[in-house]
């Protein structure tokens, strides 16, 4: 290993040697891609209500439906193709995670590291608003302002950002409290820096690490938060399911010997957090300095 | 060396302790709330010449490092102005801001003052960049010179931190320092946490800089040895004040100050006159609480000399000679 190799590419190193982070890593990388490029894998578009059969519902796998093509997962109730259901649900649900970890990062890391530097009485009103926040469940807020937003991609997002970036900002002024005291702050601000280099060019990416683990959490959070939403009806609309909508779709039929319809959704949704939590832990563990060898 | 650069005009710095919300209920409701107050310094004027260096020395917890920061525009001062020039370091309401870049710092500890996830060129051409000093096409040219004024090979400007020994860390820190073009240079026990050889090298180097670029400095240590090679004058300081400040020749030959005369015998060292072996003599007693300082002259409860008068009346500064102050009433 090169000593004067970037901190990323040691990390990177160090990260391959986890071969289940690794294949985490892996699975994760496959999934976000087919999902990205769900049309070239996909025999159906399920958002395209005309080319919906009504014949096609509630077929099992391996169903040869109207369209001549077989339907490897089966059907839903409204004759979408379950497969491409599937990848285009996970399209959206990587894309409102990601989106919604992301904003909720800045927003959260900044609005932390700012308290931490500032001190005094806007520290206490930012971090006591936040302690007040973090005191109910995400999930609640989440409901309460998908329901007064209403359904939609973007609505969702807010509503995710809203309750998840608490988390950001409770990790990002933990870590800047202890690095605001750091003599190398003291040299920056004598000589001088101005507050904002100081806060967004010293303190907040020594932050980094700790906000690089709650991201990978959060993201994962995000998707099932995402999805218990539009289990619970208030993500996204039917006609553009998610894996929520299409697992909260199948419910009623699970009973009646329709499995499949909850079933596969929930199967890619179980892959999708568990391999982003794998890939969490392992960067968790790489950047705890208690563990590090 | 004609006008001071740097005048501190009796500079303050008091520390207390936040006061809760249930104590500042109890106060208004007519409850005596203790107010704890530490008086890191308290009421210090000296001035440095252009071209000086001097020495500031004392225990630990005297108030040296803070004064240090006074004077480098880090901390404000609870009461008095620090000037540079005339003009003062930091302003003097609101936000206490830092208001020129002619004074700089080097700190104590190589292993914090460096920020850990910056290449080293990035950091010395930081502060230059933000004032102008230099332009983005010219910081490369500028970031190797720095590097090999301070013997530091000019190709390392790439590397991290954690990638150099102490002693090259902190010959880091006095180019991110000199970077700045400053005129006072304030350096905080520089070499106090790097092993004995590596402070010659580093204390050798500051003596060729500020030879070379004639520097202005304000040299903090608890080290006499070190503070005696190096300064022109010397401060000494104890729980906050100045005791004793003269030529370095002098302070070391004649001390004046009780306190000086016992700090100057406690320093270890090989004699070489004397046969047999020589007890170091440390001073009686322990330094008080700066919380609860002693009144009258602070040093007095470790003080064989001390009268009635020095346990009532703290003792000012008066001249003893050309340049040579002492606080002690029984000095002549």
């Amino acid at each position: 290993m090169r000593r004067d190799a970037s901190p990323f590419i040691r990390f990177w190193i160090e990260f391959a040697e986890n071969r289940l982070a690794l294949a985490a890593l892996g699975v994760v990388i496959l999934v976000v891609g087919a999902a990205i490029l769900a049309p070239l894998f996909t025999p159906q578009d399920p958002y395209d209500i005309g080319k919906l059969v009504l014949g096609d519902a509630r077929r099992p796998p391996g169903h040869v439906g109207s369209g001549g093509y077989v339907h490897l997962l089966g059907t839903d109730a409204q004759g979408r193709d379950l497969w491409s259901a599937i990848l285009y649900g996970l399209r959206i649900s990587i894309q409102i995670g990601i989106t919604a970890g992301a904003v909720a990062f800045i927003v959260g890391g900044s609005l932390g590291t700012i308290a931490a530097f500032a001190g005094g009485r806007t520290e206490a009103l930012i971090m006591r608003f936040i302690d007040l926040q973090l005191s109910f469940p995400a999930i609640l807020l989440a409901l309460v302002i998908s329901a007064i937003l209403g359904q939609g991609k973007w609505q969702l997002t807010i509503a995710l950002v809203a309750s998840q970036y608490a988390y950001f900002a409770r990790t990002a002024h933990g870590a800047a409290v202890a690095e605001r005291a750091k003599e190398y702050i003291e040299a920056a601000l004598s000589t001088p820096l101005s507050s904002r280099v100081v806060v967004f060019r010293h303190i907040l990416p020594n932050c980094m690490p700790p906000l690089i683990v709650v991201a990978t959490v959060q993201i994962a959070n995000a998707i099932s938060l995402e999805a218990t939403l539009s289990f619970l009806g208030l993500g996204l609309p039917v006609t553009h399911p998610s894996l929520g909508t299409l697992i909260s779709n199948g419910f009623q039929y699970m009973l009646s010997g329709r499995y499949w319809i909850s079933i596969y959704p929930g199967i890619a949704l179980i892959v999708l957090i568990l391999a982003v939590n794998l890939v969490g832990d392992q960067i968790r563990d790489q950047l705890n300095p208690r563990l590090q060898r | 060396m004609s006008a001071p650069l740097l005048e501190l005009d009796a500079v303050s710095r008091r520390f207390s302790r936040r006061i809760s919300l249930g104590d500042r209920i109890a106060a208004k409701l007519g409850a005596t709330v203790e107010m704890r107050e530490v008086r890191a310094v308290e009421s210090v004027s000296l001035s440095v010449m252009k071209g000086e260096t001097l020495g500031l020395v004392g225990e630990s917890g005297c108030g040296k490092s803070t004064l240090g920061r006074i004077a480098a525009g880090i901390l404000a001062p609870s009461a008095g102005t620090a000037r540079l020039d005339g003009k003062p370091v930091m302003s003097e309401t609101g936000r206490r801001e830092k208001l020129t870049t002619r004074v700089q710092t080097v700190f104590q500890d190589p292993f914090a003052s460096l920020n850990p996830r910056k290449r080293i060129g990035e950091a010395i051409a930081e502060g230059p960049l933000a004032h102008g000093l230099i332009d983005r096409a010219g910081s490369r040219a500028y970031v190797a010179e720095q590097l090999s004024r301070v013997g530091l090979d000019p190709s390392y400007s790439s590397r991290f931190p954690h990638q150099f020994s102490g002693g090259q860390r902190q010959r880091i820190a006095i180019a991110r320092a000199l970077a700045m073009k400053p005129d006072l240079l304030i350096c905080d026990e520089p070499v106090a946490s790097l092993d004995v050889s590596i402070q010659a090298q580093v204390l050798n180097l500051f003596l060729d800089l500020r030879r070379a670029l004639n520097l202005t400095a304000i040299f903090i240590s608890h080290d006499l040895g070190v503070v005696r090679h190096l300064s022109d004058r010397v401060a000494i300081m104890y729980l906050g004040r100045i005791v004793e400040i003269g030529p370095a020749s002098e302070i070391y030959a004649a001390p004046k100050h009780p306190y000086t005369q016992a700090l100057l015998a406690s320093v270890p060292r090989l004699n070489r006159h004397r046969e047999g072996r020589t007890a170091f003599k440390p001073i009686a007693g322990e330094l008080p609480s700066p919380l609860s300082p002693p009144p009258g002259c602070h040093f007095h409860p470790r003080c064989g000399f001390a009268t009635e008068r020095c346990r009532s009346e703290p003792p000012q500064l008066r001249p003893l000679g050309p340049e040579r102050w002492a606080a002690c009433h029984l000095a002549e």
